[in-house]
C-alpha cells in the first residue's frame, strides 16, 4: 500500500489522458445509480403512503365477535349418525356483541407490549339530511383511546375531539359523507339503524383519513350515543382495537388473544395481506430493474477498461520491465475502475436526487379515493447508502477481470516488437 | 574485477509452434564495469538471452547469478523488486509512457523504488536529462520528442535508480548515426565513470567491436566471450 500515490498518480494520468472514455463509463454507473434511486424513492415512497393509509384504517390488532357460519342443530349433535331433518332452520340471533369486552380490555391493558386499546361499538345506519339519504356507519368509540389509536386529531378538518366529548348526541363525520349530505359542522343529521331506530344527531367536527372508503361512510360517536341508538346496554362492544409498541408484533400476539378471549383476532398484516404483497412486488421490480442497469453499466466499463488494456499493453511492458509487479500494475487498472465507480456513483446520487424532488413534484390526483397532490417520494438516506455500494461493487468487479488481465501481461512479446 | 552476472548452463526452449531449443548450454560472466555486447546473426537467440539475463522471462533451465544473489527460482514479486532496483532498460523503440510527461517518465521507477524524495528525484532526474542534453524537453510529453531524443530520455530514465546493470535491446537499431554514436558514448561513459555494467544486445559489428567484451551466438550457443 505504500505505493499507492503512485499507483494513484497512474491511473489518475490515464484516466485523464482519454477523458471521453472516461466519461462514457462513468455515465453508465451514473444513470444507473441515479434510476436506481428515482425507483426506489418513488417505490418506497408508494409502499410507505400505502402502509400509512392501512395503518389509519387497520389497528395492529383487531379482536371481534366473527359470524358463525354453519351452524348444527341440536339433533345432529345429539345423533350424530343419523339422517336428520330439520324444516325451516333459521340462524340464531346472536348478539354480534364480545362479551365481558371491558374484561378484555383490562387484560390486554396489563400486556407490556400493548400501547393502547380503544373498545369501540360499529353499526351500519342510513343518514338522514334534507332529501337526501345516504348509507354508511358510525363508529362508537373512546374518542380520546381512538386517537392514540390512529392520531385522529391530526385528521379533523374542523371541531375538536373534546367537543365530541362534551355532548352525548355529537358526531365527527367523514369529509366525503358530510360534503355528499351537505351539511356543516353544527347541523343536525337524522340517523337510523337497520332495527328501526331513529335519532338525531349533531355534527361536530368533520375528519379527512385520505382514503374514500372511510371518509365517504363514516362517522365517529361517544361508544354511548351509539350504544343507545342500538338500544344496548352500556357494556355492550362489538370490536376491540389494539395498538402495540412494535406493529411486528402483531401476528403473533394476534394468535395469541385469539386462544386466550375465543373471539376472532386479526393482526394488521393478515388483514392487509394483499397491500403487503403488493409492496413485496414493488421491491422485487425495483431491485431486478436497478440490477439490470448496473450490471449493463458494469459490461460497458468492463468493456472500456478492456480496451483501455488493449491500446496499453506497451504502457504495461514498459512499468514492468522498471519494476512494477503484476499486483500494482493490476491495482493500477482496479484503481481507474474504482475512480470511475466512486465519481459515476455520486453524480449518479446527486442525479438521483433531483430525478426523485422532480416525481415528488408530479401532481398526481387521486381523486376522492386517496388524498394525494403529487407522487410520494421517499428520500431515505438508507437508499443512497445502497446505491453507493451498488455502484462501487459492481464497477470493482467488472474492474478487476480487466485489471487481473493486465497484470498478467508478459512484457517480453511486446518489448521485442 | 569481481563478476556482477553469471550465467550457468542455461537452456532456452521455445514450444510455438513446435520444441524448439534457442539456447544450448550457455555459460558466461561479466565483469563489473564492463560493456559488453552480444551479438550474432538474427535468431541465434541474443534478444531471448537478454530477456532471460532482465529477470522477465523465467522459463529457462540453468542458473543466472547476479551480484552474487542467486535469480532463478525467485518469485515474480520478488524479481521485479529485483529489476526497480538493480537493471535499467534501453529498447529498440524507445517505450517512453506517451500520456506522461519526459520529467515524469523518469520518476516513475525512482518513485516506485521510494528511496529518496519526490524533490530528490525531481532533482535527479533533471541531473540525468542534463548529461543526456535533453533537459530542456522536461517538461513536454513523451510521445511530442524526435526519435533520438527519446531515446537519450530513455536511457535517462533506465540510469535513474543508480542500477548496478543497463540492458539494451538494439538500443541503436532504430537510430541515425549521430544518434547512435551519442547513445555509445554515453553508455561507454557510464561503464567507465559510474562503473556500470552495460550488456547490449546488437547486430552493429562496428559498434561491437568497440566495447570491452563480446559474447557471440550462433544458433543458441556461445562461440565466442
Amino acid at each position: 500500500m505504500k505505493d499507492f500515490p503512485l499507483i494513484f498518480q497512474i491511473a489518475r494520468t490515464h484516466l485523464l489522458s482519454r477523458v471521453k472514455q472516461t466519461i462514457v463509463a462513468m455515465l453508465g454507473v451514473t444513470f444507473g445509480i441515479s434510476l436506481f434511486i428515482g425507483m426506489v424513492g418513488l417505490m418506497t415512497g408508494l409502499n410507505d403512503f400505502t402502509e400509512e393509509l392501512a395503518m389509519t384504517s387497520t389497528p395492529h390488532i383487531h379482536i371481534y365477535n366473527d359470524v358463525a357460519v354453519d351452524r348444527k342443530t341440536i339433533l345432529d349433535s345429539s345423533n350424530p349418525d343419523g339422517f336428520n331433518v330439520v324444516h325451516h332452520q333459521k340462524p340464531k340471533d346472536e348478539k354480534q356483541n364480545l362479551k365481558d369486552a371491558f374484561q378484555i380490555v383490562r387484560v390486554i391493558q396489563q400486556d407490556k407490549r400493548v400501547l393502547g386499546v380503544a373498545p369501540s361499538v360499529a353499526t351500519q345506519v342510513f343518514y338522514n339530511y334534507g332529501p337526501v339519504q345516504l348509507n354508511g356507519s358510525v363508529l362508537g368509540v373512546d374518542i380520546l383511546a381512538e386517537d392514540q389509536m390512529f392520531d385522529l386529531r391530526d385528521k379533523l378538518r374542523s371541531g375538536t375531539l373534546e367537543d365530541l366529548l362534551n355532548t352525548n348526541d355529537g358526531l365527527i363525520m367523514g369529509v366525503g359523507l358530510a360534503r355528499k349530505l351537505n351539511v356543516q359542522t353544527g347541523d343536525r343529521v337524522t340517523i337510523t339503524t337497520p332495527q328501526g331506530y331513529t335519532m338525531k344527531l349533531r355534527v361536530v367536527g368533520t375528519f379527512q383519513m385520505g382514503m374514500g372508503a372511510i371518509d365517504d361512510v363514516r362517522s365517529y360517536a361517544n361508544i354511548t350515543t351509539v350504544q343507545k341508538i342500538m338500544q344496548k346496554d352500556n357494556q355492550y362492544v362489538t370490536d376491540i382495537n389494539v395498538k402495540l409498541k412494535d406493529q411486528s408484533e402483531s401476528e403473533a400476539l394476534a394468535v395469541i388473544y385469539q386462544r386466550l378471549f375465543g373471539y376472532r383476532s386479526v393482526g394488521w398484516e393478515e388483514a392487509n395481506a394483499t397491500l403487503i404483497i403488493g409492496n413485496i412486488f414493488r421491491n422485487i421490480l425495483t431491485y431486478t430493474v436497478s440490477i439490470t442497469l448496473l450490471t449493463v453499466a458494469g459490461f460497458g466499463i468492463y468493456n472500456i477498461l478492456n480496451m483501455a488494456i488493449y491500446n496499453k499493453m506497451k504502457d504495461i511492458a514498459i512499468l514492468k520491465a522498471m519494476g512494477f509487479s503484476a499486483q500494482d500494475v493490476t491495482q493500477i487498472f482496479l484503481t481507474q475502475s474504482i475512480i470511475i465507480g466512486l465519481l459515476g456513483s455520486l453524480a449518479g446520487l446527486v442525479l438521483g436526487y433531483l430525478l426523485a424532488y422532480g416525481i415528488s413534484k408530479v401532481p398526481f390526483d387521486a381523486g376522492d379515493v386517496v388524498n394525494l397532490t403529487s407522487l410520494p417520494v421517499n428520500f431515505s438516506i438508507t437508499y443512497y447508502i445502497i446505491g453507493i455500494v451498488f455502484g462501487m461493487l459492481t464497477t470493482a468487479m467488472a474492474g478487476y477481470l480487466p485489471a487481473r488481465k493486465a497484470g498478467k501481461v508478459d512484457p517480453i512479446e511486446i518489448l521485442r516488437g | 574485477m569481481p563478476s556482477v552476472l553469471e550465467a550457468n548452463q542455461i537452456n532456452k526452449y521455445f514450444y510455438e509452434p513446435t520444441k524448439f531449443q534457442v539456447l544450448k548450454n550457455v555459460t558466461f560472466s561479466i565483469e563489473r564495469g564492463s560493456f559488453v555486447a552480444i551479438i550474432g546473426k538474427s535468431g541465434s537467440g541474443k534478444s531471448t538471452l537478454m530477456y532471460l539475463l532482465s529477470t522477465m522471462d523465467t522459463d529457462y533451465e540453468g542458473e543466472i547469478i547476479v551480484n552474487k544473489e542467486q535469480l532463478t527460482g525467485k518469485k515474480q514479486k520478488d524479481l521485479a523488486r529485483f529489476r526497480n532496483e538493480n537493471i535499467g532498460f534501453v529498447f529498440q523503440f524507445h517505450f517512453l509512457l506517451p500520456e506522461f510527461s519526459v520529467l515524469q517518465n523518469l520518476m516513475l521507477p525512482a518513485q516506485k523504488l521510494g528511496r529518496w524524495s519526490d524533490e530528490e528525484i525531481e532533482q535527479r532526474a533533471y541531473d540525468h536529462l542534463k548529461t543526456l542534453g535533453v533537459a530542456d524537453q522536461a517538461s513536454k510529453l513523451a510521445n511530442k520528442l524526435s526519435g533520438g531524443q527519446q531515446q537519450r530520455v530513455a536511457i535517462a530514465r533506465a540510469l535513474m535508480n543508480d542500477p548496478l546493470i543497463v540492458m539494451g535491446d538494439e538500443p541503436t537499431g532504430n537510430l541515425d548515426s549521430v544518434n547512435s554514436e551519442i547513445v555509445f558514448d554515453t553508455f561507454h561513459q557510464i561503464s567507465r565513470e559510474q562503473q556500470q555494467t552495460i550488456i547490449m544486445v546488437t547486430h552493429d559489428e562496428d559498434l561491437a567491436a568497440r566495447t570491452d567484451q563480446i559474447i557471440e551466438l550462433k544458433d543458441g550457443e556461445v562461440i565466442r566471450h
